[in-house]
């Protein structure tokens, strides 16, 4: 089993490149697990067809300690199953905790069944504290790929997380597979996260175009895969999951600091 | 070398620089009469086991938690609330002044569970607080908040406005997370902040008697605020509060209206009593009913602040009387413990106070310390300005207040005051470490291994201490009564307390059972070993 966590800047498009990416494995005939480690719970709604289950936490609070796998594990297109950790209302309580908390529940539940090839963490933003730090932590997520466009925010953030990773990886096994570039349309793109990964040790392991494929997929609460296979934008996932299915570089990133961060951004003309 | 010096080498090089400063042999004052200085109220070490406990501890344990007409929620998991419970001996009654109510054998806690960790405690903790207002009608609720509160943000004080709003009774939120400054003491501060911000003045029924007092920082252990509210009305003093042992929220209301404030414990209380001085102009003295000489002392500094011919004369009637009663008692015991030794390792007061005592029997103390006190309560409040602010200090607030346009009023001029200050301690306390002779050993926030190797070295007859060293001080044969506490026993303040405290004592001496015992390491070999083929 593949245990794999995505990062990346809040709102650069994980969860729905996690939800195309599996959608991608799936159709290779991968038995997958995303989990969701976002309070807002939408990580899942593309494969599931909307927000289709109750989350983990609300489950909980509600139900105690007698929970059904059923009732916060379901299946989806091409077999993937979703679960969505949850959490508090912005601003209320801690939502780390509550991932902490979510993923130590799914495996007592016995989510991580043996025959899974993947599971899939989809996780909110930045390593910000400890709880968001939970699917690299030991045991669990070995690999991390980041998601990221040429913008600068964009690229401060998967420096960021680099830093996390490195923490983690010192003590733990967790490794960086690469980064995945959600296409932003910005001048000199592709080259410029090349750069960037070629400065941290790593790999820009597709670059996603951006398509309004993915738009209208949403619209419909489905993957680009599931709604229209033929367009071009389906190919790229299907490559993206071709790509981190036979990926076999896995390096502990080496973040940079800022000023050397600001002179790649500069060498390609962002900020100037 | 001496043998604080043998114990301090013990310490690696970094330790010891932090630790020499905490544990003195006291000399002689100096050419320059200047007394000697000791480190206080900072970061114990890591690794230490210090005896301190936290913040929550020093504010609902010790400071709100007694007032007995007080819904005290301690907003948490459990376990802080449990082990607060009925720990601290603070003995309460119904009575009229608290409608009857009596909350203090209660424990009220929200026992947060990890599900209201991760979506927050404010909703459990307002269905805590319409449970008991339903159940309990109190007139007042503090909540206590304990380390998660912290981490995860409730806005406990939001959660009291609201609680006022909705049931039209006083409410108080505490952030006294227990990480929160170096020790107990930060607790004792936040709780004095909020006593005096919300309650102190919000009342207005004056005291009857012409003569009249709150006594702050007496938590009624054992009973001990009982017998000095029995001697004080005996003189024809009213109490109008205590603060807090056997207190009560009605009461404290009008604590702004009494004439004079006596001060027990400094450390717990000294902000409020430094407040009230300046926001009503009352002045404080600090006492000490612990000992029979000390109980005349303040009794008779009581009288002489006062300056009523009437009221000096009753109270030494009443002293007369009193210590006739026990005098018998007194010299029993007192020919029992003459001549022995004791080391008393308290909180922040008791160290001083219990010395008095002791050498009403003849006791002396070759060592004192302190968990949580500050250099003031050692030194004396002149070093106050000279202690230097540090980050932990800095992080609890300090509330200023100004003088009430209604109810400030001064009972003595300027100059009537300095008068007054000749004889007697006005508005000022002088520590503990003055009454203290050269070669007495004090320790500033004791740790396990200090006081083990202090009962080694030094050999007092008996060690006054809590329940945290209490068993380790018994095995090393040496007999042990918990200062805090009272082991069940109490009250050990003014006259009767003075006897209890000398039987209590007798008993521990003479019956120190773990003197005889030989325990097996001490006569046959333990370890058993061969020669390495």
């Amino acid at each position: 089993m593949r245990q794999v966590a995505i990062y990346g800047k809040g709102g650069i498009g994980k969860s729905t490149t996690t939800q195309n990416l599996t959608a991608g494995l799936g159709e290779m005939g991968k038995k997958i697990m995303i989990v969701g480690c976002d309070p807002k719970a939408d990580s899942t709604r593309l494969v599931l067809g909307g927000l289709a289950q109750k989350t983990v936490l609300d489950t909980l609070r509600e139900e105690g300690d007698d929970i059904e796998l059923d009732t916060v594990l379901k299946v989806g297109y091409a077999g993937i199953k979703g679960v969505e950790s949850g959490g508090p209302e912005p601003g209320v309580g801690c939502a780390g905790r509550g991932i902490i908390t979510s993923i130590g529940l799914l495996e007592r539940l016995g989510a991580y069944e043996e025959d899974l090839d993947y599971v899939f963490y989809d996780v909110l933003g930045d390593v910000v504290c400890g709880g968001f730090a939970m699917p690299i932590r030991e045991g669990k997520a070995q690999e991390i790929y980041i998601v990221c466009s040429g913008e600068m925010m964009a690229l401060y953030a998967a420096n960021n997380i680099s830093k996390g990773i490195s923490k983690y990886a010192n003590t733990g096994g967790v490794r960086l597979g690469g980064l995945i570039c959600n296409s932003r349309k910005v001048d000199g793109e592709a080259e410029l996260v090349e750069a960037v990964a070629k400065e941290i040790g790593t790999q820009m392991i597709h670059f996603v175009p951006r398509d309004n494929a993915v738009q209208r997929a949403e619209i419909n609460k489905k993957t680009v895969i599931d709604f229209s296979p033929e367009e071009p934008q389906a190919d790229e996932y299907r490559t993206l999951a071709k790509k981190i299915d036979g990926n076999d570089m896995f390096v502990v990133p080496k973040p940079m600091s800022i000023d050397r961060l600001e002179e790649i951004l500069m060498e390609h003309g962002i900020m100037s | 070398m001496d043998e604080r010096e043998k114990l301090l080498e013990k310490y690696q090089a970094k330790v010891y620089k932090n630790r020499k400063e905490h544990l003195i042999a006291l000399e002689d004052p100096g050419e320059d009469g200047q007394p000697q200085s000791i480190a206080a109220n900072t970061r114990a070490i890591p690794g230490i086991m210090t005896a301190r406990g936290c913040c929550y501890a020093g504010c609902k344990g010790v400071v709100v938690g007694p007032l007995k007409d007080v819904c005290v929620i301690t907003h948490g998991p459990i376990g802080c609330g449990f082990y607060s419970w009925g720990t601290r001996r603070n003995k309460a009654k119904g009575e009229e002044k608290s409608g009857g109510k009596n909350f203090v054998p209660y424990c009220f806690s929200t026992d947060m569970q990890e599900p209201d960790i991760v979506f927050g405690g404010e909703k459990k903790l307002e269905a805590a607080i319409a449970e008991a207002v339903e159940l309990f009608d109190p007139k007042c609720i503090m909540i206590c908040s304990t380390c998660p509160i912290g981490l995860i943000g409730d806005d406990v004080q939001a959660v009291a406005r609201r609680t006022e709003a909705k049931y039209g009774i006083k409410a108080i939120g505490y952030s006294c997370e227990g990480y929160k400054g170096v020790s107990q003491s930060a607790g004792h501060h936040i709780a004095n902040n909020g006593l005096m911000r919300y309650v102190i003045g919000t009342g207005d029924t004056p005291p009857k008697k012409k003569f009249s007092v709150n006594i702050l920082g007496e938590y009624n252990i054992g009973g001990d605020g009982w017998e000095e509210e029995r001697i004080l009305r005996r003189c024809g003093i009213e109490v109008v509060s205590i603060f807090t042992g056997d207190g009560s929220f009605e009461a404290l209301k009008n604590s702004h209206l009494a004439t004079l404030n006596l001060v027990m414990c400094h450390r717990s209380i000294n902000y409020i009593a430094e407040m009230m001085k300046t926001k009503y102009g009352i002045d404080w003295l600090k006492v000490n009913f612990i000992g029979v000489g000390a109980t005349c002392k303040s009794l008779r500094e009581i009288a002489a602040y006062f300056q009523d011919p009437d009221l000096t004369a009753r109270v030494e009637e009443v002293i007369a009387d009193e210590v006739s009663l026990i005098a018998d008692d007194i010299a029993y015991y007192k020919s029992k413990l003459t001549g022995k030794t004791a080391g008393i390792f308290s909180g922040g007061s008791r160290s001083h106070h219990y010395q008095v005592l002791l050498a009403d029997f003849g006791m002396e103390t070759i060592i004192a310390g302190y968990e949580f006190a500050h250099r003031d309560d050692y030194e004396g409040r002149e070093v106050i300005p000279f202690i230097k602010e540090d980050a932990d200090n800095k992080n609890i607030e300090t509330i200023t207040v100004e003088p009430d346009p209604d109810f400030y009023r001064e009972v003595y001029a300027a100059d009537a005051l300095a008068k007054l200050r000749e004889g007697i301690e006005i508005d000022t306390y002088d520590g503990m470490m003055p009454e203290m002779r050269r070669g007495d050993v004090v320790v500033d926030d004791y740790n396990h291994y200090e006081t083990d190797e202090l009962i080694k070295r030094i050999k007092p007859d008996i060690f006054f201490s809590g329940i945290k060293d209490k068993y380790n001080i018994q095995k090393a044969g040496v007999s042990s009564r918990q200062i805090h506490s009272y082991d069940y026993s109490g009250p050990y303040a003014g006259f009767n307390g003075a006897v209890n405290f000398g039987r209590d004592v007798t008993m521990a001496l003479y019956t120190n059972a773990w003197e005889f015992v030989v325990p097996p390491w001490k006569s046959q070999p333990m370890l058993v070993g061969s020669v390495g083929a």
